[in-house]
């Protein structure tokens, strides 16, 4: 392992250059996630129509892999139906724990295979994983009030 | 400019401090060798200290204070011995010191003391003669201060909770030393309801040396008791309890060369003849009837439970092994060669990472007043990512909020970056801190 397969590219350009950051108005559902052993913050807000996630918006604090790890968080989810979502965040979280014997698949990840290489570092998988378990926790607080169900 | 090649005066003879200490011959991530910067979080053990432990199991291994035979005399002789040992170290007396499983225990142990005389009054229950010192009342104040690690500020802000005393801090300046002349958090916070003052020795971030005395003495002025965490201090440097003036005073074997699991609480043993018990059990108790028990005198009434006898052996070992040290040039011996080594390797830090562009120190930026404890920012790069290239280079610190979450707050920063010095840390390995730091601004282009 060397810093350039942690570090891949994509993930250094999400970082210097973060996609859709900053919070949206209406939401339906908010969370404040914290990493505690590093202080690393992020805020997501989520806003969910007839079973998609029609808004997701993010804003936060903390390294390089957690807050890249945001930005792709939003490219991969923004738009996509709250099924598919929780598929492809249960594929990342299967990615990050892997310890990296997983294979990424593009197709379903996009961005999110270049976090590969976290895995074989425990440490960071926390970081990687921030913004992920916070949009999955926006949105099962979402749905569970009930507002996929409301239609526009 | 690196290390210096002709001796440094005040320096150990780290070459052969490193010899005693078998992980430091090990190489991480790809070959690199080890270069071990994190003795703030927990110290590495040398040959004789894990000698004495292995030692201990292979000869008299029993359980202490439990049984007549011939084994468990020895062991609580061992056990004892190390109690004896540790209570030198420091300048008190066997009967005040008290074995727990790390400074965060003993830090608790006293809050609990608190607390539990608190219930214990409510009722009307008997506590141990002067026990009213820990009886708080509902807007009774317990002070501590904004430096203090999470292990000395929690259980007091469980106390307040439990019992409805107030909690009030003292503040710390854009130095990081303690404020003690601010209007609202100054020394002043110290009154006549102030029934307990805990405070740091030194910061484990800011390396700061805090002016103990002063506190102590303030807190003794209302008669509140002054609790020390002494985790970075009595590893680091000559402790003497007397000359302190406190009344309780903590820390963890675990950062002073010695084992896991073991720590200890030292306290003035009229203070502790007044304290209740935190856990009871088996070896704590005088008498016990289905009605009721009374409790051992100090210090056994805080050790319930079949003690850790190897790791205070352990412990004692590793005492001994910081007594014999001697600085290079023989002018000094013992943790004020220790000391000296370690102020030496600071003040080296203090300038050459100084001067590297965009790190910025959090904390006092000269040596005087402070320990090894370095803590810094490296602009347009998080603490995370400047901790990963480091350890891609074998350089292993600490990066976070090292358990001090409100002084990282205070400060305006989510997270540092702490290097930690000790004895067998030399100034090839402040070289090697300030060679990645500068790999870490190349790799993340913020040169
Ligand atoms: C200043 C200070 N206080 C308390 C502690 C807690 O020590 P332990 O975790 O060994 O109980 C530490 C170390 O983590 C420390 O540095």
């Amino acid at each position: 392992m060397d810093l350039e397969s942690l570090y891949q590219e994509i993930i250094l350009d999400h970082y210097k250059h973060p996609r859709g950051r900053g919070l949206h108005d209406p939401f339906d559902a908010e969370v404040h996630h914290v990493n505690p052993t590093c202080g690393d913050e992020l805020t997501v807000r989520v806003r969910v129509r007839d079973g998609r996630l029609e808004d997701v918006s993010y804003e936060g604090q903390g390294c390089s892999i957690s807050q890249a790890s945001a930005s792709v968080m939003f490219e991969q989810l923004s738009g996509d139906t709250v099924e598919h979502a929780l598929e492809v965040t249960d594929s990342f979280l299967e990615l990050m724990q892997g310890r990296g014997n997983v294979e990424p698949d593009e197709d379903v990840l996009g961005d999110g295979v270049a976090f590969a290489g976290v895995a074989k570092y425990p440490a960071r998988v926390k970081c990687a994983l921030l913004g992920w378990m916070a949009c999955k926790d926006a949105v099962s607080q979402a749905v569970g009030r009930g507002t996929s169900e409301v239609s526009t | 400019m690196t290390a210096l090649d002709a001796p440094v005066s005040g320096l150990l003879d780290v070459e052969r401090v490193r010899a005693d200490f078998p992980i430091l011959a090990r190489t991480v991530r790809g070959g690199r060798p080890l270069v071990y910067l994190d003795s703030g979080a927990t110290s590495q053990k040398p040959r004789q200290v894990l000698d004495a432990e292995r030692d201990f199991y292979e000869r008299c291994n029993a359980a202490v204070h439990r049984g007549a035979h011939q084994l468990a005399e020895e062991a609580t002789d061992a056990f004892e011995a190390a109690r004896d040992s540790l209570a030198r170290f420091i300048g008190g007396d066997s009967r005040e010191i008290v074995f727990t499983k790390n400074a965060t225990e003993s830090l608790n142990l006293v809050a609990y003391a608190f607390s539990n005389a608190t219930a214990k009054a409510a009722h009307g229950r008997s506590l141990p003669p002067g026990g009213d010192r820990f009886v708080l009342t509902p807007g009774d104040e317990i002070v501590v201060t904004e430096m203090e690690h999470h292990a000395n500020l929690v259980p007091w802000q469980e106390l307040a909770d439990k019992t409805g005393a107030v909690l009030r801090w003292i503040g710390v300046d854009e130095e990081g030393r303690l404020d003690l002349d601010h209007p609202e958090h100054g020394l002043g916070v110290i009154g006549s309801r102030t029934r307990v003052v805990a405070l740091t020795h030194q910061s484990n971030v800011l390396g700061t040396v805090t002016p103990v005395e002063v506190v102590a003495s303030a807190a003794r002025s209302v008669g509140a008791l002054t609790v020390l965490d002494a985790c970075q201090s009595v590893p680091h440097a000559p402790v003497d309890v007397m000359a302190l003036g406190v009344d309780l005073l903590a820390f963890s074997g675990h950062k002073m060369l010695g084992p896991s699991g073991v720590g200890v609480l030292w306290g003035r043993y009229d203070v502790l003849e007044a304290m209740p018990p935190f856990l009871t059990g088996g070896s704590m108790i005088e008498t016990v009837h289905m009605e009721g028990s009374t409790f051992a005198p100090p210090p056994q009434r805080f050790e319930a439970g079949v003690p850790m006898a190897a790791q205070a052996v352990g412990l004692a070992a590793a005492v001994g092994y910081l007594e014999a040290l001697r600085s290079q040039d023989g002018l000094l011996g013992g943790m004020a060669a220790v000391e000296a080594h370690e102020h030496v390797l600071t003040a080296y830090a203090l300038e050459r990472l100084g001067s590297v562009p965009g790190v910025r120190v959090i904390g006092p930026t000269g040596a005087a007043e402070r320990g090894s404890a370095l803590s810094f920012v490296v602009e347009g790069i998080h603490a995370h990512d400047v901790g990963q290239v480091l350890d891609d280079r074998g350089v292993e610190v600490r990066v976070g909020h090292h358990c001090a979450w409100p002084l990282h707050r205070r400060f305006g920063v989510p997270a540092t970056t702490r290097a930690s010095f000790y004895v067998y840390n030399g100034l090839d390995d402040v070289d090697a801190l300030v060679e990645a730091v500068e790999r870490a601004r190349a790799f993340f282009g913020v040169i």
